[in-house]
């Protein structure tokens, strides 16, 4: 690898992408394309839907909502909260994935998990807390705080993932060559993450498009909160669905921006693919400061949900209100989350390995629409599901649990991809020809080379897309199955009814169960990591086990 | 590789039994009959409905399921003759209103409407009326005299109330009240109404009667209009020695006293007619009235001359403004003025 200190990190990769990668044009398996398609149309259903309802409400009428609801201070409420909420996530995120990842931070291995478990919060819990702790956390200001704290996860875990998996020799050569640590952090560190920072932008981006509960409570006016009035205020399935289109359009904006960010650089290791240990960086004077920061951090996006919460037991009154058991409501929660986890990240599989391992401008855009479906509110996919259930399949499956879990895996496929996507990425496809020339068939290439190598990130998907499951309520309430509560349901009905002393215990074993993901996601990046050189080195025992066979 | 497909193994078996699980924790017990109720009605209320009716009918048994009202007419419109719901319950009578005029109600029996004064019920016998609720002014008396309130729901409008009014656009309690208005004073002074209150509640807008109670009761912004009920279950729920804020009435058969009804409807595509007719029965018999009277829902009984055990003023003793439910409809012509001055 060549490497000179005045060398972009742009031309570094370019540089890679050429020693390192084959001929890039392979045929791409028949199966593979036939799976993404697949999963494509099924993701494309609630786009079908709108457009369907939509063309009921009438041109005329369309436009005139459109343009009555466009006004400047909606357009300018959005496109505000979305940049600024966006760019404070990539900062916290980078900055807390690069301490813990790359530091001597002391506990990191606590904050690893503390940081993520704000995500599984729900975001009216936390809007809640804040609120009732300081009257000022409302509007744009509230918007702002409540958001950057529920989402930011969203850039820490692609970006910890990403750092994980780099190598950090690429780090310690700049560092020889005379690059200062700044300028190593920026130039090489941000590099290798880059990717992973936009496509976490991308996906809080999306979030805060379709955002709905934290804004209602905060009293903030965003075009979602727009769609919501006229579906329940306004009876208006039509001209709600005309104006979720236009949520599509602001979507197709914010990909296109991220996609021309993104560049084409690949950043798959240059060595064996083996995990080397790593010097973490000293923080020296900047250490206690640093964990100071943590705590903070911690404390607003975690404390004053828990705390507000407690407050809660304690201070609300008793009611006549019975309600699904903690441990029933847990055990739905757990089950239909785990469920549509599973189902996404095993939909995510092919289509990321077809845009990494094939990529073409046709499977780019393929993947691309995918990621539409995240910025359609809860209620638009699971009216969508209903709708064609109703209309194509006698009401097959209706306010089943397997509809519900479908309708997760749906809404939260762009969260499962992203994850995948970046660890495919990264993972050398080198290893794949070489077992396969080595005789290995495809399907045992994909189970015992790229599964392997890819399986952090396959962790990492399943835990993004189970925590926002957790939290799901428009879409649960509809398509629940009969007489049975989830944690969230049953929180949104005691809360509907004041009963806040008995919400309280639901919000918090929400948060619990969340953390449960969060710790096992920690663990099983340590476990195959970096820690120490008596562990075996996963890499080359699946290629030695390919050569045996 | 063998301990990576275990993995898979292991993952995919407790997926699978975990759902399982789901599955099974969710059946319905097996009884002869079992209805669905879609409800927008507070939890407490329907279960407590609910709980009394299974009593008295053993052999049925009746599945709730919660939702928004109007989510649930949504919901019903694109369910269509596959509706699983058997019944629809909700808090105000537009979302009745909404599903009868698409033709989705059957009739209800005559002896069952019967027991509810006729001005409570559909105009067309579609569904019956079960409870009511009214309009108040909520205040803070830190914050604002009694005497400084609007006896006139105009006077909402009045500038001198500029970042003193809380307000709650999206509720669907408030429609019925700008229905009242545009009905009194039509549509152009209603609109300007409208716009004062707009001004007016700059920076308190909240999303529903909760909040606007919450808020005012902690002395963040000084009055606003919410239903008499969110008062008397606020109370209940953080007790008297909390309690900053008082409701008093605007002046009788103004246009911002508005009575809301409560009512149920069963879906024309449900195959339990029978049964369903039983349980409308049951909501405005004597016994479910009671159920409601004692309720901490605080809401009125209206059928079967039973009135309300809770201390609040009584139902007899209410002046509301006269417009009947025929009038106030789906709330389609207020909405259409909330969207013209971007309240909505």
């Amino acid at each position: 690898m060549t490497l000179a200190p005045t060398e972009s990190p742009t031309s570094l990769r370019r540089d890679a992408l050429e020693s390192l990668s084959p001929p890039r044009r392979r045929r791409r398996p028949k199966v593979l394309l036939g799976l993404s398609l697949v999963v494509v149309a099924a993701l494309a259903l609630p786009l079908a839907f709108l457009l369907i309802e939509a063309s009921g409400a009438g041109t005329s009428n369309v436009w005139h909502l459109i343009w009555r609801t466009l006004t400047a201070t909606l357009l300018w409420n959005t496109v505000r909260l979305t940049v600024v909420v966006t760019v404070l996530c990539a900062i916290i995120g980078t900055l807390t994935a690069y301490c813990v990842e790359r530091t001597d931070l002391p506990g990191r291995r606590v904050w690893a998990v503390l940081v993520v478990i704000p995500f599984a919060i729900p975001d009216f819990v936390v809007s809640f807390g804040w609120n009732s702790l300081f009257t000022w956390v409302a509007g744009f200001r509230g918007a702002v705080i409540v958001m950057t704290l529920a989402v930011y996860p969203l850039v820490y875990l692609p970006v910890a993932a990403s750092l994980r998996g780099a190598d950090p020799g690429q780090e310690e050569i700049a560092r020889s060559l005379g690059a200062t640590r700044v300028s190593t952090f920026f130039r090489v560190t941000l590099a290798q993450a880059r990717r992973a920072i936009l496509g976490g932008c991308l996906l809080v981006a999306l979030v805060i498009l379709a955002e709905y509960g934290a804004f209602e409570i905060l009293g903030y006016q965003t075009f979602t909160t727009e769609i919501f009035s006229e579906f329940t205020v306004g009876f208006n399935t039509a001209s709600a669905c005309a104006l979720s289109l236009v949520l599509v359009i602001f979507s197709i904006v914010v990909m296109m921006g991220e996609s021309s960010l993104r560049g084409t650089g690949r950043v798959s290791r240059g060595g064996p693919g083996v995990q080397r240990v790593l010097t973490r960086q000293s923080l020296g004077r900047a250490k206690w400061p640093v964990v100071l920061a943590f705590s903070l951090l911690v404390l607003a996006a975690l404390g004053v949900p828990v705390g507000s919460s407690i407050y809660w037991i304690f201070e609300g009154g008793a009611h006549d209100l019975v309600g699904e058991s903690l441990l029933a409501a847990a055990l739905h929660t757990a089950g239909y989350s785990a469920a549509a986890a599973a189902l996404s990240t095993v939909m995510a599989l092919p289509v990321a390995l077809l845009v990494i391992r094939y990529p073409s401008r046709w499977h780019r855009l393929l993947t691309r629409t995918t990621f539409l479906v995240l910025a359609m509110p809860g209620l638009v996919v699971a009216l969508a599901l209903v709708y064609f259930s109703e209309q194509h399949a006698d009401s097959f499956a209706y306010q089943t649990a397997p509809m519900l879990v479908v309708a997760y895996a749906l809404m939260f496929f762009p969260l499962a991809l992203v994850g995948v996507r970046a660890s495919v990425a990264r993972a050398p496809v080198a290893l794949e020809e070489v077992a396969g020339s080595l005789g290995v068939k495809r399907l045992g290439v994909l189970l015992r080379v790229t599964l392997p190598l890819i399986a952090p990130g396959l962790g990492a998907a399943f835990c993004l897309v189970f925590l926002s499951c957790v939290t799901e309520l428009t879409a649960t309430l509809i398509l629940i199955p009969n007489g049975v509560q989830t944690l969230a349901t049953q929180f949104w009905a005691y809360q509907q009814n004041l009963s806040y002393g008995q919400a309280a215990p639901f919000a918090l074993l929400i948060i619990a169960i969340a953390a449960l993901p969060a710790y096992f996601l920690e663990r099983f990046f340590d476990r195959r990591g970096v820690r120490s050189h008596d562990q075996p080195r996963p890499n080359v025992r699946v290629l030695s086990r390919s050569v045996t066979t | 590789m063998k301990r990576l497909t275990k993995v898979v193994a292991v993952v995919s078996a407790a997926v699978l039994a975990t759902l399982t699980v789901a599955l099974g924790v969710g059946g319905a017990s097996q009884k002869n009959v079992t209805l669905v109720l879609y409800s927008g009605q507070h939890v407490q209320t329907t279960d407590a409905l609910v709980a009394g009716f299974e009593k008295a009918h053993p052999k049925v048994t009746v599945v709730v399921r919660s939702n928004d009202e109007d989510i649930f007419d949504a919901e019903i419109v694109a369910e269509g003759s596959h509706s699983p719901a058997d019944l629809f319950f909700s808090e105000n009578s537009p979302a009745l209103e909404y599903l009868q005029q698409r033709g989705l109600l059957a009739k209800v029996d005559a002896s069952t409407l019967a027991r509810t004064p006729a001005r409570f019920n559909s105009p067309q016998g579609d569904w019956v009326g079960v409870s009511a609720r009214v309009s108040v002014l909520i205040y803070n008396p830190s914050l604002i005299k009694k005497s400084a309130l609007p006896t006139n729901v105009l006077a909402l409008a009045n500038p001198r109330y500029e970042g003193k009014l809380a307000f709650a656009a999206g509720e669907t309690d408030f429609q019925p009240i700008v229905t009242a208005v545009l009905q009194a004073y039509g549509k152009k002074a209603a609109l300007k109404w409208l716009d004062g209150i707009k001004a007016n509640s700059n920076g308190h807008v909240y999303p529903d009667n909760e909040t606007i109670a919450n808020e005012v009761n902690r002395g963040v912004v000084a009055f606003g209009v919410i239903n008499q009920y969110y008062w008397y279950r606020m109370r209940a729920e953080i007790g008297q020695s909390n309690m900053r804020s008082l409701i008093t009435y605007f002046a009788p058969h103004d246009p911002g006293y508005v009575l809301d009804v409560s009512g149920a409807g069963i879906l024309k595509s449900s195959t339990h007619q029978a049964a369903a007719q039983e349980f409308l029965a049951f909501l405005v018999s004597r016994q479910g009235q009671e159920i409601i009277s004692h309720s901490i829902s605080f809401e009125y009984p209206v059928a079967s001359g039973v009135t309300t055990a809770q201390p609040e003023t009584p139902f007899q003793d209410l002046k509301p403004y006269p417009i009947s439910i025929a009038q106030l409809g789906t709330g389609a012509a207020a909405i259409a003025l909330l969207n013209e001055v971007q309240l909505l």
